[in-house]
């Protein structure tokens, strides 16, 4: 049935349609018809944001942790260029985000209007698509296939920039049932899925003698039954499996087969066992450099099986034997399926011996530091952190740096969607505000942003923003007064001089907390970190809880850049032999 | 391989010239969508040739002709299916048969010493004179790209002239290849 509204509510019913619950948004002169109409209604919820950049991360914790679309509503101009960097952010890491962004009127596009700006020529390279809707009858058609898109394949961000006039105009509005979309605009896989492909998917496995699973992210968009599957599939090889930072969830870190992470900081045992490897299984992974390390001397000598829904992805930096594209759910399916046809098993000997490598490989115990009695050691708060957290239904986000690979490496996840971070663009300012989406879709869980005392300051605004919807978010700072990842680069390859590293004038946390009437915690030594934990798990409310850690710690193991799997470094006695690092240093 | 921060151990694969034919729906911003493309990754463009192809389903094909290594174009293919309303990607080298043109139109500096050799360049390589209201001396030249290059070249050695250039248009000779 088609009714005539205005494009203004034509919005809000697609946004009903779809049934989408939260907009973090931030208003504006260019959506003023969208807020007044969202005004009369109550069936979607609006979270106020401080600034636009804070709505698109919280989108982004959203939809991370919920598997839903997460949907942002802001203004033309300013509140366009302030959503780039998440959308950026979205597109490197695959979230499922549509954004609504206001535009000056038709008339006056073009005319370099007040807050006027080339929203989807700024966008169309960090969107998987973009439109510019011109006709309110061609608003619905837009919202729905924005979100069909938004979802499809490798989820990504969808930006709908809507003219003023076309907010106010009159039009019909399609529901989203009738909308048929052109099968080319979609992910297309069933043409790649050929049984062949699969048989020699599980040839190679079954004849391996040094299998490994190279798990990514991939597996988590693909929703919470291709966990289980990769899981299972681990177990029926009874192969060792490593997750990159986007992949951590997928099999619980304390099963048994799990090696952890991998990667510049990954655990020691998992780099090693990719590069000595004979087959390697990459389920959702997009061999990242973080990951790969030196690609001439990447895994060397295995056959390497790539299952990806981006063909894009496949052969573009390494080279793969067995490509298969697909969706993981869908192609694990398939490959648990015909090794229970064949009867297919690996060879329990030749396992054996794999595993008593990887045991050996254990014994480096890559990630122990040494504890101290004066100081925190951030190590240590995270593994407190954890301890004291473990049993609560907790989701954990991040800034970016030493922090956030300090809690990849010490904080172990179970399940997969608990785990929200910015891997791909490595966005300061990420997990504060992703947070407060995770908390807003998840109001009586844990949520704790773990943080840097760099990075909190990038959206500490969005502390008004979390006290005004009582979201008892957690921020954990690991202070240690540096950009401590910036720091430790400068002391390994630039000879120790700390060009700008060093936060002078920080604010006192626990003062910043009250001015938002939120609560503010501090511990100075190691004696007075649990109850701090436990009093910020305890509290209802907002909290910022200030950990002051040893300022020069460094964050270990490490693939410095321009070096291999094998050429870890386990501290900072070890050097990277020079050659590595003089063509490591130009590296990012 | 290609691109990485990492040097690639494969990179010494030899690099040749590719035409690419792309079919888009035609709207709004198809185009840089598909330049952009190209740019933000760093990938070459020869030429490129874009029209309208058949009007009532607002289809458009895209030619572009570029240069890289098979795993370079191979990844240049890709990316460009990602993008949402490109329909079809075909490489038409790799499909082994096709055929290619394209037009130039030259402005040639004529006089009585030249006229006669170049009337007969012209001639030779039939290009055809366009009259205009200026009387100026206007050829047009089609075919393929390297017929244009020597036609040009044996004018230039004559006389001083303009040139403008479409870049190559291409299709598979094979038949019934009716796409999407």
């Amino acid at each position: 049935m088609k009714q005539e509204m205005t494009g203004a509510e034509i919005v809000l019913q697609s946004l009903v349609d779809q049934g989408v619950e939260v907009v973090f948004g931030y208003p504006g002169g260019a959506v003023l018809p969208i807020y007044d109409t969202l005004f009369k209604q109550n069936s979607i919820k609006h979270v106020l944001v401080r600034q636009e950049g804070g709505a698109i991360h919280a989108a982004e914790g959203y939809a991370r942790s919920t598997g839903k679309v997460g949907v942002v509503l802001v203004t033309s101009g300013p509140g366009a260029t302030n959503v780039v960097t998440g959308l950026t952010d979205a597109m490197m890491d695959s979230i499922p985000i549509v954004c609504i962004t206001g535009q000056v009127p038709q008339h006056l596009i073009g005319s370099d209007a007040f807050q006027e700006c080339d929203t989807t020529g700024i966008t169309r390279p960090c969107t998987k698509h973009n439109y510019l809707v011109k006709d309110p009858n061609k608003l619905s058609p837009v919202f729905h296939e924005a979100f069909t898109i938004a979802q499809d394949g490798r989820p990504g961000p969808v930006l709908i920039d809507i003219p003023k006039d076309v907010q106010f105009a009159k039009g019909n509005y399609i529901e989203k049932e009738k909308i048929i979309i052109p099968s080319h605009r979609l992910f297309e896989p069933e043409i790649f899925h050929n049984d062949d492909k699969i048989n020699e998917v599980v040839d190679l496995i079954s004849k391996a003698k040094k299998p490994i699973f190279y798990i990514g992210g991939g597996c988590i968009n693909s929703g919470p039954k291709a966990s289980a599957l990769v899981s299972q599939f681990v177990e029926m090889t009874e192969a060792p499996a490593t997750m990159t930072l986007m992949g951590l969830g997928v099999i619980g870190s304390s099963h048994p087969n799990s090696l952890g992470m991998l990667g510049m900081h990954g655990m020691y045992e998992a780099n090693m066992a990719m590069h000595e490897c004979d087959v390697m299984i990459n389920i959702g992974a997009r061999f990242d450099d973080r990951v790969t390390g030196r690609l001439d001397a990447f895994s060397p000598n295995s056959k390497k099986i790539h299952i990806d829904i981006d063909e894009s992805n496949i052969n573009k930096t390494i080279k793969v034997d067995v490509p298969v594209v697909g969706d993981v759910t869908n192609v694990l399916n398939k490959i648990i399926q015909t090794w229970k046809d064949r009867k297919l098993t690996t060879n329990s000997s030749d396992l054996k011996i794999w595993w008593d490598k990887i045991n050996n490989w254990k014994k480096i115990d890559c990630l122990n530091f040494s504890n101290d009695e004066k100081e925190i050691k951030p190590q240590y708060a995270i593994q407190r952190l954890y301890d004291l957290t473990k049993d609560k239904n907790t989701f954990i986000t991040t800034e970016v740096g030493q922090h956030q690979m300090w809690a990849a490496q010490f904080y172990k996840f179970e399940k997969p969607n608990r785990w929200l971070t910015s891997g791909g663009l490595g966005t300061m300012g990420y997990g504060f505000p992703a947070a407060i989406g995770a908390q807003v879709a998840n109001p009586d869980s844990l949520v704790i942003d773990i943080a840097g005392d760099a990075s909190i300051l990038m959206n500490i605004q969005e502390m008004s923003t979390a006290v005004q919807y009582r979201l008892p978010v957690k921020i954990f700072i690991l202070n240690n007064e540096y950009m401590g990842m910036v720091r430790q680069w400068q002391e390994l390859l630039h000879g120790g001089r700390y060009s700008e590293s060093y936060t002078d004038s920080l604010p006192d946390f626990v003062k910043l907390a009250e001015s938002y009437k939120a609560v503010g915690l501090r511990a100075k030594k190691p004696e007075e970190l649990d109850d701090v934990i436990n009093e910020m798990i305890n509290t209802d409310k907002t909290v910022i809880a200030d950990i002051w850690v040893s300022k020069e710690e460094n964050c270990f193991p490490m693939i410095q850049s321009g070096s291999a799997h094998n050429e870890m470094v386990l501290s900072k006695d070890q050097k990277q032999d020079e050659s590595s690092a003089e063509k490591g240093k130009i590296l990012v | 391989m290609n691109k990485s921060v990492y040097d690639s151990p494969e990179s010494t694969a030899a690099s040749k010239r590719h035409i690419l034919t792309v079919l888009v729906d035609n709207e709004p911003g198809v185009l840089a969508r598909v330049i952009g493309m190209f740019s933000g990754r760093g990938y070459n463009i020869e030429s490129l040739n874009v029209a309208e192809v058949s009007n009532d389903e607002h289809l458009s094909r895209i030619t572009i002709v570029t240069e890289g290594t098979s795993e370079v174009v191979n990844q240049i293919e890709k990316q460009l299916l990602r993008i949402v309303p490109v329909h079809s990607v075909s490489n038409l080298d790799e499909e082994g048969s096709s055929v290619e043109a394209e037009v130039a139109l030259v402005n040639i500096d004529l006089n009585d010493s030249n006229k006669k050799k170049i009337y007969e360049v012209c001639d030779f390589y039939r290009a055809r004179k366009i009259e205009n209201e200026n009387n100026s001396i206007i050829f047009e030249i089609a075919g393929a790209s390297e017929r244009i290059n020597r036609f040009i070249k044996e004018v230039n050695q004559i006389t001083k002239i303009e040139i403008v250039r479409s870049g190559p248009v291409a299709i598979s000779t094979y038949k019934n290849t009716k796409e999407d």
